[in-house]
């Protein structure tokens, strides 16, 4: 008996570390090309164990202070602005909705539901923002559209609001006259941090990933994120390969960063997601869980 | 008590003012819900215009349902629609089954370091975009350098064959999802009455019956809302998974075209707004019903775990 479930939990450590395997050796692998030199990764192809390493990627990466670089920027700026806005906003909507005593509770929750279940989709989207607001290529771009106000955040906080403040506390503060936004920040806030670093990480997460607005708003070079980069650069090999056939030999003359550096690029866009992520697992996992089968 | 009742039941302009800070804070969420989701909602009409740049979506014509004949006559419409109906399927069911069997084994294993360690690995691939996600797909499947080509001694063109996607994708929806959903189901297994197993163990049931008789019947709310609550989202397709990691091939047309490809196709690539602006009408309305209907049945089914 005993031996038997000895056997039971090997097999299933073993399960979990071929997952876990099948979790981190793709990433492995990009980082390993990242450190590969050019004519091995050519000739070689990818692989775990390069032939001959070379930091060459990352001093190009380095030198190339103008588009990476500043890449790396962009996605900071928005990524901390984008989440500052994603938290007010929802943390401020969902203040109201979670006191029982607001006149017209019902119908601002309904208002703010609603738009779970139904959207106008890409099309009226997209010309409501490109071509009435006229947010293409402005940080607007990348900071409003879909990434500002999810509703989902709103409901996890007003959830966690009601089921964990006590109403006593509002009203002990009201009684000594504090306004509403002086209880909101220093008694509901302080009380919430847990929720709010999870709602951070996961806000800041989305803004971070993004390409999409990118893709949807932005042609001005200037304003690339790290992630665009590399959508970027994705659609100038299509191009250069559909054109190849055209051009002939020219187009192997246009200057794209080659295999490794893209790769490298890759590397630096995950670098710190995977570096801060360790540390505040507790707190991803308990978004996933408060979300994930309410959202 | 009684004043809380009275108040609930009238509402006054006078407690409407009393309580002007609190709507004042809702004021920019407001705005942004009504430019970001409303305005685009009434938008939609578009699909029934003849839609030109200079007059915008309201000066434009009327056109009754032509852009949706249009849409129809074509194979892509069909196209689409099993795709991605199909995908969204096999994605439901796989994710499913395997998230539950991760959930299982995690929960059944005692070392609680390892426990730990696993939990933390299986959550990476769901912190990386989709565009990171194509890189690592292109390390993988390029034609002269590839992972797959170079160790297998192939030289498979995976960018240019139809076959090969569909299970592609799968695995790639697999990997990047199955994390996250086992944490989901691992939550609820934990969060089983533990009175249970003591009393399943005094029994004297086997591992197994105790997995089945208690860790499954304790995951079925959960295992039934997620589904339906995907189900409600089946006409929605990852647009990165099936535009970046195929890389936008021509080739693989037939099995990468899903509902949101062709909008997005249609809008910002082929100037072809009518029948983008008809798909993405089909898309939102099914997906109103959809998710309407799910939401009823979960209704029926476990009451607590429904939306509304």
């Amino acid at each position: 008996m005993v031996q038997h479930d000895k056997i039971q939990q090997t097999i299933m450590h073993i399960l979990m570390i071929f997952l876990v395997l099948c979790c981190v050796l793709p990433f492995l692998l990009m980082v390993m090309a990242s450190f590969t030199e050019e004519q091995t990764l050519i000739r070689n192809g990818y692989s775990f164990f390069p032939e001959v390493f070379s930091l060459e990627t990352y001093q190009y990466i380095l030198r190339s202070a103008k588009t990476i670089f500043r890449g790396y920027g962009m996605t900071i700026l928005v990524t901390v602005i984008g989440t500052f806005c994603n938290l007010a906003m929802p943390v401020l909507f969902a203040y109201p909705l979670s006191r029982k005593d607001l006149p017209f509770r019902n119908l601002l929750s309904f208002i703010l539901f609603f738009t779970m279940l139904f959207n106008g989709g890409l099309v009226p989207t997209y010309m409501m923002y490109a071509n009435t607001l006229h947010i293409k290529n402005t940080i607007w771009a990348l900071l409003i559209p879909n990434l500002m106000m999810n509703a989902f955040y709103v409901i996890m906080m007003r959830s966690f609001f009601t089921t964990s403040i006590p109403e006593s506390l509002i009203e002990a503060a009201k009684l000594d006259g504090a306004s509403e936004l002086k209880i909101l920040l220093k008694v509901i806030l302080p009380l919430s941090k847990p929720m709010i670093v999870t709602l951070v990480l996961m806000v800041g997460l989305n803004y971070w990933n993004d390409w999409m607005n990118g893709m949807y708003y932005v042609t001005d070079n200037n304003l690339n994120t790290i992630q665009m980069i590399l959508n970027n650069m994705i659609q100038n090999v299509e191009f250069l390969s559909k054109s190849a056939s055209v051009m002939g030999s020219d187009a192997a003359m246009i200057k794209m960063p080659t295999v490794g550096i893209r790769m490298g690029i890759a590397v630096i866009a995950v670098l710190p997601v995977m570096v801060i992520y360790p540390f505040l697992q507790k707190y991803f996992v308990k978004g996933i869980v408060v979300g994930g089968v309410k959202g | 008590m009684k004043q809380k009742a009275k108040a609930k039941t009238k509402t006054s302009w006078k407690s409407v003012f009393r309580h002007w800070e609190l709507y004042a804070m809702m004021v920019p969420g407001l705005i942004y819900l009504i430019v970001n989701n409303y305005i685009p909602m009434a938008g939609l009409v578009v699909a029934f215009k003849n839609y030109n740049y200079k007059e915008g979506i309201w000066g434009s014509a009327w056109c009754g349902l032509k852009n949706f004949k249009f849409l129809f006559g074509t194979r892509d419409a069909g196209l689409m629609i099993r795709n991605t109906l199909g995908y969204n399927l096999v994605f439901i069911i796989t994710g499913t089954v395997f998230a539950i069997v991760v959930a299982i084994v995690l929960n059944e294993i005692r070392a609680a370091l390892p426990k730990k360690i696993y939990q933390v690995f299986i959550l990476i691939p769901y912190l990386i975009s989709m565009v990171v996600v194509s890189y690592i797909a292109f390390a993988f499947l390029s034609t002269d350098a590839g992972f797959i080509n170079k160790t297998m001694g192939t030289r498979t063109n995976w960018y240019m064959t139809q076959k090969y996607w569909p299970f592609i994708f799968v695995i790639i929806n697999l990997w990047k999802s199955f994390g996250y959903n086992s944490i989901i189901y691992y939550a609820t297994v934990i969060g089983i009455d533990s009175s249970l197993y003591e009393a399943a163990v005094v029994d004297g049931a086997s591992r197994w019956q105790r997995i089945w008789h208690v860790t499954l019947p304790g995951l079925r709310p959960t295992i039934i809302t997620m589904t339906l609550l995907a189900v409600g989202r089946v006409f929605y397709s990852d647009f990165g998974l099936f535009y970046q990691v195929p890389q936008n091939s021509g080739l693989l047309y037939d099995v990468t075209t899903t509902i949101d490809v062709y909008v997005y196709k249609g809008l910002m690539l082929l100037n072809d707004v009518g029948r983008s602006a008809a798909a993405g009408f089909f898309q939102s309305i099914c997906g109103f019903i959809l998710v309407l209907t799910a939401n009823m049945v979960v209704n029926k089914v476990d009451k607590d775990n429904a939306l509304f």
